[in-house]
């Protein structure tokens, strides 16, 4: 039956409103902030995984694996030449030894200051070529490569630069499910707190409940008036927790962002990605108003 | 049995049992005529508030046939108990009142159900509370009222929109007798405005203030009926008077 509803004034007075005194809006507050910073984070991996594949879609590395320095460098030199002139090839460069050694030195340890030798002379380094294609990295592309290489250059070896990092995408991929299964946790769990809420002001307010049904007040009536609570409950609790998740979140991207590394620096949340976490608190209102209501609609069933 | 025509309330052979008690009321079989003025009395225990709610829809019966306005209302869905609700008014043994609500808004409740306009209740309320005599405690919530206001707060809430049939439960219990004799007066006026009233009451000196009245009498949750109220036709005011005398 679709019966009006009582004066929007008034219908709050039914229930006494503990608003912010009251623990309702604060655990709102939490789980929202919560919220709003997994998603922060499954969006910054997302976008960070997306930023290194576009990098790298296009990358292949050119192994010359020579024990013998001299055959070494003339392969890598012949190889570049050839690669360079190569159809499909955007770029190609030797990585410089300098850099190759720097590495290196985390596992190696560093040159002694008058040591003519360079660790690479000691312990064998392969020299490294950086190819850039003009479009993605295929199976055929690399094996017209290793093949234009063969004569000339029969050390290389030929690499997609992908393949390399396919572990780290597979463990963004498991970061950003976890964030997603964070999300719908806090979301249950925001809606457990509403029901356990909800039923808790049915218990305290059910003499007002049942003077209002035998005074003819339908059911979407007395619902009302819980929804219209717990929802000026979640407005509140979400302006909050919103604040607070964004504090956090700025927060952690500055101490992300003083890393200084290439690859978290493409894990920044667009405008598109504020949007979408501004829009938590929108979701986490209504997913109380829902819960509210069909927790009072389904106690109410049970009177008659 | 009736098909509903002119009855406003039909209970035929109505039992009613809380749990896997015993029944609190047997066989109770009556028929309400609108525009009527109905005495319940019966001696404590004897089944009044049972049956006033079974007649104010706060309870389903363990058997027999009510119906209401021509409608069965023991099959009607609970959905379609709300409208049935509006129609009535109900003056509660405990008052129930709203705690955190005053005066004035307790009395306004069932108006502000039935989705009436502030500006159609505020007039109403007032002139309801000046009836009672409560126009100075418009603003005073349940908890700083005395009984015998508390009791007025809830006449005039069961008053306030006109009902089909009011009924009360020991409504004079907490009022002096100059009142009681006021709230009578109202209902009377209620009663000759249309309006069907049953009153469950064990003052017997309260049933002589009426003389229109029928009475119903309860014992032991049976019913009886010393001037033939549950008759159909009733009998004329006089001779039932005669008869019943109380």
């Amino acid at each position: 039956m679709n019966l009006p509803g009582f004066g929007a004034e008034r219908r709050a007075q039914l229930i006494p409103q503990a608003r912010l005194s009251g623990p309702m809006p604060w655990v709102l507050a939490i789980m929202i902030a919560m919220t709003a910073i997994a998603v922060a984070g499954g969006l910054a991996l997302a976008n960070l995984a997306s930023a290194a594949r576009a990098e790298l879609s296009g990358g292949l590395t050119v192994q010359i694996v020579e024990a013998d320095s001299v055959k070494r460098d003339r392969q890598a030199e012949l190889a570049v030449s050839v690669l360079s002139n190569m159809e499909g090839v955007a770029a190609a460069h030797r990585v410089p030894d300098a850099e190759l050694e720097t590495l290196i030195e985390p596992w190696l340890g560093e040159r002694e200051p008058g040591d003519a030798a360079a660790v690479g002379d000691a312990v064998p380094i392969p020299a490294l070529i950086d190819v850039r294609l003009d479009g993605p990295v295929t199976q055929p592309r690399i094996r017209a490569v290793r093949d234009r290489l063969a004569s000339g250059a029969p050390a290389a070896r030929v690499d997609a630069q992908s393949s390399w990092l396919a572990p780290v995408f597979s463990a963004i991929s498991s970061l950003q499910w976890l964030a997603l299964g964070l999300v719908v946790l806090l979301a249950a769990t925001s809606a457990a707190a509403v029901w356990l809420a909800a039923r808790s002001a049915l218990g305290s307010n059910r003499s007002t409940i049942e003077i209002v049904h035998l005074l003819g007040g339908t059911d979407s009536q007395i619902a009302r008036i819980f929804q219209r609570s717990v929802g000026i409950d979640a407005v509140l609790g979400g302006i909050a927790g919103l604040a607070l998740g964004t504090i956090a979140i700025l927060l952690l991207g500055r101490q992300f962002a003083a890393l200084g590394s290439g690859m978290i620096a493409g894990g920044g949340l667009g405008w598109r990605d504020w949007l979408l976490i501004a829009a938590i608190p929108v979701a986490g209102v209504l997913i109380a108003m829902i819960t509210a209501r069909l927790t009072v609609l389904a106690a109410l069933r049970r009177m008659l | 049995m009736n098909a509903g025509g002119g009855e406003i309330v039909q209970f035929d052979n109505v039992g009613l049992r809380y749990g896997a008690g015993k029944e609190v009321l047997s066989d109770i079989s009556f028929t309400l005529y609108p525009g009527s003025f109905y005495f319940l009395t019966g001696a404590s225990g004897a089944g009044k508030t049972s049956l006033l709610k079974l007649l104010y829809l706060a309870q389903r019966p363990s058997r027999g046939m009510i119906r209401m306005f021509g409608t069965d209302v023991i099959t009607l869905p609970r959905a379609g108990l709300p409208a049935f609700r509006r129609r009535l008014g109900v003056v509660f043994q405990d008052f129930r009142l709203v705690p955190h609500l005053s005066a004035f808004d307790n009395v306004a409740l069932p108006l502000r159900v039935s989705g009436l306009r502030e500006s159609e209740i505020e007039g109403p309320v007032a002139d309801m509370l000046d009836w009672v005599g409560l126009t100075d405690r418009a603003d005073a919530r349940p908890a700083t009222l005395s009984g015998g206001e508390q009791q007025r707060v809830a006449i005039a809430r069961a008053v306030i929109a006109r009902p089909d049939m009011l009924v009360a439960d020991e409504p004079t219990g907490n009022v002096d007798p100059e009142m009681a004799v006021k709230l009578l007066r109202l209902f009377e006026a209620l009663n000759r405005l249309g309006t069907t009233v049953v009153v469950a009451t064990h003052d017997l000196h309260l049933l002589k203030k009426v003389p229109e009245s029928l009475i119903m009498r309860l014992d032991k949750g049976r019913l009886s009926d010393p001037t033939g109220a549950l008759r159909y036709p009733p009998r004329p005011p006089a001779a039932r008077q005669t008869e019943g005398g109380a």
